[in-house]
C-alpha cells in the first residue's frame, strides 16, 4: 500500500518536472530568439572587432566625464523620483486600502491610466501643463520645461499607480485588529502604526520602490521630451549613441552597464518579494475598508483626491482640452484626411493598426507568460526556476532602442527573416507584456491547492488535463486581467515600436510622435486628438479590468 | 514545443491576422523584379505625377521606405548593409558622407546625367559611389518684424552674432543630434579654422545662444518669425535654419503673404549637399540604376524644390519664383572638404558638447 503510493507520487513528481521543463521550453525559446539573440547581436556589433573583443572600450567609455555625468544623473534622478513618488503615493495607498468612498473603483482605474500611456503622450501632456504657453505659464508665468522638476513630476505621474497598487493591495489585506490591539494596550496611533503596520508593509514598500526605481532609472521618452539637450539618462544616451552619433561601441558599453544595474535591481526585488510572500496572515480586503471617520481621515481623503486631480487628471484633461481646441472637431476630422507627406495612410488608420498589433502581442504575451507562470507555479521550484523568474523581467530594463536595432540586424535571414514583416511589432510589444502576465498570474496559480492537482494526477489525468480541469476554472479571471494588462502595455509601447513600425503601418504612439515632429497647428492638434483617443481606449480597458479584478490577482 | 514549433506557431498566428494589419511585403526587391525600393529619410517627397511618369517609362514600380530622420536613416542603412532593405538610398549629406562611404554602404555606379551636375556639388569622382541630388544652405534666419520694431539691423555675418545688440536672440540646434545644428557648427569651423571655432562658440555662449535638441523645436517653438513660433509665443528672433525656410513661410502661409516674414543672414551659411547611391548587395541593381538616373533628370530636379525645399544640382534646372525671390542660394557659403569633415566631425562635436552644453 505504502509502496504503491510512493510509486504513484514519484511518477507524478517526475511527470510534473518533465511537464515543467516542457512548459519552460516555449518561454525560454521565445526570450532566447527574440530578446537575448538580437540584444547580443547589437552588442557584439559594437564591441567585436577583427574576430576579437574590445573589452578595453569598457574603461575608455566609463572614463569619459560626460558619460560619468550621465550615470550620475540617471541614478540621482531615479532616487529623487522614487522618493517623491513614495511621498506622494503612500497616503493614497492608505486611502485606497482603508477608506470606503463612492467612485473608488473608477478612481483606481483612473490612477492606473498614466502607467500604460506612452511616454511621448505623457511628455506632451506635461509640456502642455508646464511648458511655454502651458497652463502654469498662462496663470503665473511659471515654466518648468527643461528643468529637472518637469522630469520628476512626470515620473511621479507615471509611477503613482505602482505604489498605490502594490502597497495598497497588501495594506488592504492586513488585519486592522493587530493595530487596534496595540492601541488598546496603550500605544499612540503613531506608535501603533510604526511598530505594527509599518514593519508588515515594509517589504511591499521596498518592492514598490524598487519597481519605481527601475522604471525611472530606464526612463526614455519623458527625459527625451522634457529634458532638452542637457539632461540625459543612460537609456537616452544609448539612443543618441546608437541612432544619432552612431558610436556603437559606446552604446554597447552603456547597454552592458544598464543591463548589470537592472539585473542588480531585479535581484534585490526578487529577494524582497519572496519575503513579502511568506510572512503575513492576510484577511479579505472588503472587511478592512471603512467610511472615513474624524477630521483626520476626511482631510487625508480630501488631500489625496486633490493630489490626484492636480497631478494625474489635470495633465490628461489639458491634453483632451487641446484636442477640442478647434471648431467642429477639426482636429479629429483631419485625422481621416490623407496626408501623404507625413504618413502613407490617413492617421486614423493608426487606431486599427494599434488594436491589431496589440491584439497579436497580447496573444503572444499570454501564451508565453502563461506557460512561464505555470512553470514557475510550484513553490518548491529550484534556484534555476527562480532565476528564470527574475530573467523574465529583464526586457523591462533593457533599452528599447537596443532591442529595436537588434531586431533589425539579427532577424534578417531565413528561417528568421522577419524584418519588414508586421509580426516584428507585436513580438517587440510582447516582450514588455510578458512580465506583466507573469506577475499577474503567478500569485493566483500559486494559490491553487497543490493537492487538487495531485488528486487529479492520481486519478490518471494527464498534465494538460489537470491544468484544464483544475487550474483553468480557477484562474481564468486572472488570465483575462493579465491579457488586459498586456494589451494596455502593448498599446502604449513606443521605444521599440518606433524603430520597427513601417511608415505605412504606424501605431498610435508612433503616429503621435511623428505628428509632433512636424510643423503646423493642424499637426499638433491631430497629435492631441490621437493621444486623447489612445487615452480613452486605455481607460476603457482598465475599467473592464477593475470589474474582473480578484482579490488574489497579483500586482505589478 | 521547441523553437521551431513555436516560431511556426507565431508565424502562423501572423498569417491569420495578416489581413488585419495591412501589407507585409518584405523591404528588399528580387533580382530582375519589376519593383525597385528606395530607402530614404522622413523628408523624402516627390509629386505623384512625376513618379508615375518614371514608373510608366521605365516599367519599374517604385516602393519608398522612409526610415526615420536623416541621421537615423543613414545609420539604419549601414547596420543592414549586408542585407539591405532596398536598392537605392537617398539622403546622406556631405556631413555624414564619409560615414556611409567608409562603411561600404554603396557600390559604384555613374548615373546618366552625372556630367550635367554643377561641378561644385560633385563628390567621390574616382569611384562614383554616390550621385549628388540636391543642395541647400544652412543659415541664420531672422524675424523681420522684430528687427523693424526694434529699429535694429539684422546680423549679416558670423561675427555680427557676437555683438551685444544681438544678445539672447539666437536659438540653434544640438550639433550632436540635429543636422542643421551640425551644419552651423561646421560653418563656424570653416570660417574660423581648427583653432578659432571653439573660441567663437565661447563668445557666442557668453552672448546668450540657446541650444535645443531639434530643428522642429527651434523653428516652431522658439523662433518668433515662424507661423508655429508666433502661435507658441516664441521669443527668439534669430534661428539656425535653411535658406529655403523663408519661401516655405510664403508658400504655406494662409493667407499667402506678399513677402516673406523672415529673411536670411547671408554671411552665416554652410552648404549642404545630399547624395543618393546604389546600395551594396542591392537585390535589384538594374532597377536601382534606373532610379538613380531618374533622380538626375530635369523633370525630377525641377520637381524637388517645392516638395523638399532644396535646390537642384543639375545645370540649368529651373527654380520656382518664390525661391529666387525670398530664399536665393547664398553667394559665398562656407564649405568644408568631406575628408576634413570625416577626420574632425566626431572630435568637434564632442568638444562642442562639453563647451556649449555642459
Amino acid at each position: 500500500m505504502d509502496l504503491a503510493r510512493t510509486e504513484v507520487t514519484g511518477r507524478a513528481a517526475r511527470a510534473g518536472s518533465a511537464a515543467r521543463l516542457g512548459l519552460m521550453a516555449v518561454p525560454v525559446a521565445f526570450f532566447a530568439v527574440f530578446f537575448a539573440y538580437p540584444v547580443a547581436a547589437i552588442v557584439a556589433r559594437g564591441l567585436g572587432a577583427d574576430g576579437g573583443w574590445r573589452f578595453g572600450r569598457l574603461w575608455d567609455v566609463l572614463a569619459q566625464s560626460d558619460i560619468r555625468h550621465v550615470l550620475w544623473f540617471t541614478t540621482w534622478q531615479a532616487l529623487a523620483s522614487t522618493a517623491l513618488t513614495l511621498l506622494v503615493a503612500l497616503p493614497a495607498a492608505y486611502v485606497f486600502a482603508r477608506l470606503e468612498f463612492p467612485g473608488k473603483q473608477v478612481l483606481r482605474a483612473v490612477v492606473t491610466v498614466p502607467f500604460v500611456l506612452p511616454t511621448v503622450v505623457v511628455g506632451t501632456a506635461f509640456l502642455a501643463l508646464v511648458g511655454r504657453g502651458g497652463l502654469l505659464d498662462d496663470l503665473w508665468g511659471v515654466r518648468l520645461d527643461t528643468t529637472v522638476w518637469a522630469i520628476l513630476l512626470a515620473h511621479v505621474f507615471f509611477n503613482y499607480a505602482v505604489v498605490v497598487r502594490t502597497v495598497g493591495g497588501l495594506w488592504s489585506q492586513l488585519d486592522p485588529r493587530q493595530e487596534e490591539a496595540a492601541r488598546t494596550l496603550g500605544a499612540s496611533r503613531l506608535t501603533a502604526w510604526r511598530t505594527v503596520t509599518l514593519p508588515a508593509l515594509g517589504p511591499a514598500v521596498a518592492a514598490a520602490a524598487l519597481m519605481v526605481f527601475l522604471f525611472t532609472f530606464t526612463s526614455f521618452g519623458v527625459v527625451q521630451i522634457l529634458g532638452g539637450p542637457t539632461f540625459s539618462t543612460l537609456e537616452v544616451e544609448i539612443y543618441r549613441q546608437t541612432s544619432e552619433i552612431f558610436d556603437l561601441s559606446t552604446a554597447a558599453v552603456l547597454t552592458i552597464v544598464q543591463f548589470l544595474a537592472v539585473g542588480a535591481i531585479l535581484a534585490v526585488h526578487a529577494a524582497t518579494v519572496r519575503r513579502r510572500e511568506t510572512a503575513l496572515r492576510l484577511v479579505d480586503p472588503s472587511v478592512t475598508a471603512r467610511r472615513p471617520r474624524g477630521a483626520g481621515q476626511w482631510t487625508l481623503l480630501a488631500g489625496v483626491l486633490g493630489t490626484i486631480a492636480v497631478l494625474l487628471v489635470l495633465p490628461l484633461a489639458v491634453l483632451a482640452q487641446r484636442s477640442f481646441d478647434a471648431p467642429d472637431f477639426a482636429y479629429y476630422r483631419a485625422l481621416t484626411g490623407d496626408d501623404s507627406n507625413v504618413f502613407l495612410v490617413p492617421p486614423i488608420d493608426a487606431i486599427g493598426n494599434s488594436l491589431g498589433y496589440a491584439g497579436a502581442a497580447t496573444a503572444i504575451a499570454v501564451l508565453v507568460g502563461g506557460l512561464a507562470a505555470a512553470a514557475l507555479t510550484r513553490r518548491d521550484a529550484g534556484r534555476l526556476v527562480r532565476g528564470f523568474d527574475a530573467l523574465l523581467m529583464l526586457p523591462l530594463g533593457v533599452s528599447a532602442v537596443t532591442v529595436g536595432f537588434g531586431f533589425l540586424i539579427a532577424l534578417d535571414e531565413p528561417p528568421l527573416d522577419l524584418r519588414g514583416t508586421w509580426i516584428l511589432v507585436p513580438l517587440a510589444q510582447a516582450l514588455v507584456g510578458v512580465p506583466f502576465v507573469v506577475r499577474t498570474m503567478l500569485p493566483v496559480l500559486r494559490a491553487v491547492d497543490q493537492r487538487l492537482r495531485e488528486a487529479a494526477a492520481v486519478l490518471g489525468a494527464s498534465p494538460w488535463r489537470v491544468w484544464r480541469e483544475v487550474d483553468l476554472p480557477m484562474v481564468w479571471r486572472a488570465l483575462l486581467v493579465a491579457a488586459g494588462f498586456a494589451f494596455a502595455v502593448s498599446l502604449g509601447e513606443f521605444g521599440a515600436t518606433v524603430f520597427i513600425a513601417r511608415p505605412d503601418n504606424p501605431t498610435l504612439p508612433v503616429a503621435v510622435a511623428r505628428l509632433l515632429g512636424r510643423a503646423g497647428e493642424l499637426n499638433y492638434g491631430q497629435a492631441m486628438a490621437l493621444s486623447t483617443i489612445l487615452m480613452v481606449v486605455c481607460v476603457v480597458a482598465l475599467l473592464v479590468l477593475e470589474r474582473l479584478r480578484t482579490d488574489r490577482t497579483g500586482e505589478l | 514545443m521547441h523553437t521551431r514549433t513555436f516560431v511556426a506557431a507565431a508565424v502562423g498566428l501572423g498569417l491569420v491576422t495578416l489581413s488585419a494589419c495591412g501589407s507585409s511585403d518584405d523591404g528588399g526587391s528580387q533580382a530582375g523584379s519589376k519593383t525597385v525600393t528606395l530607402v530614404s529619410h522622413d523628408s523624402w517627397a516627390v509629386s505623384k505625377s512625376v513618379l508615375a511618369d518614371f514608373e510608366k517609362k521605365s516599367g519599374y514600380q517604385v516602393k519608398v521606405l522612409k526610415d526615420g530622420d536623416a541621421g537615423q536613416a543613414v545609420n539604419k542603412a549601414i547596420l543592414t548593409k549586408d542585407n539591405p532593405q532596398g536598392d537605392v538610398f537617398f539622403g546622406v549629406d556631405n556631413t555624414l558622407l564619409s560615414r556611409a562611404l567608409d562603411n561600404g554602404l554603396f557600390q559604384s555606379y555613374e548615373a546618366k546625367g552625372a556630367d550635367q551636375v554643377l561641378p561644385a556639388y560633385r563628390a567621390d569622382q574616382d569611384e562614383h559611389r554616390v550621385t549628388p541630388v540636391d543642395t541647400g544652405d544652412i543659415c541664420v534666419n531672422y524675424d523681420k518684424a522684430y528687427f523693424s520694431e526694434h529699429k535694429l539691423t539684422p546680423p549679416a555675418s558670423f561675427d555680427d552674432l557676437l555683438k551685444p545688440a544681438y544678445k539672447n536672440l539666437l536659438v540653434t540646434e544640438n550639433a550632436a543630434t540635429s543636422s542643421p545644428g551640425l551644419g552651423f557648427l561646421l560653418g563656424t569651423a570653416a570660417k574660423y579654422g581648427d583653432d578659432g571655432w571653439a573660441d567663437y562658440w565661447k563668445k557666442l555662449k557668453a552672448n546668450g545662444v540657446k541650444v535645443v535638441d531639434g530643428w522642429e523645436q527651434a523653428y516652431n517653438e522658439e523662433f518668433s518669425g515662424s507661423a508655429g513660433g508666433k502661435k507658441a509665443g516664441a521669443d527668439r528672433p534669430l534661428v539656425v535654419s535653411y535658406a529655403s525656410s523663408p519661401p516655405a513661410e510664403v508658400i504655406y502661409g494662409d493667407p499667402k503673404p506678399a513677402t516673406a516674414p523672415t529673411g536670411v543672414s547671408a554671411g552665416t551659411c554652410f552648404r549642404q549637399v545630399e547624395y543618393a547611391g546604389l546600395l551594396s548587395n542591392a537585390a535589384n541593381p538594374e532597377g536601382g540604376k534606373a532610379l538613380l538616373d531618374f533622380l538626375l533628370t530635369s523633370e525630377f530636379q525641377q520637381d524637388m524644390p517645392l516638395n523638399m525645399f532644396v535646390y537642384p544640382v543639375r545645370k540649368g534646372a529651373a527654380v520656382p519664383a518664390e525661391f529666387t525671390q525670398f530664399g536665393p542660394q547664398a553667394k559665398d557659403p562656407e564649405t568644408l572638404d568631406p575628408a576634413k569633415i570625416a577626420d574632425n566631425r566626431d572630435d568637434w562635436v564632442k568638444s562642442w558638447t562639453s563647451l556649449v552644453l555642459k
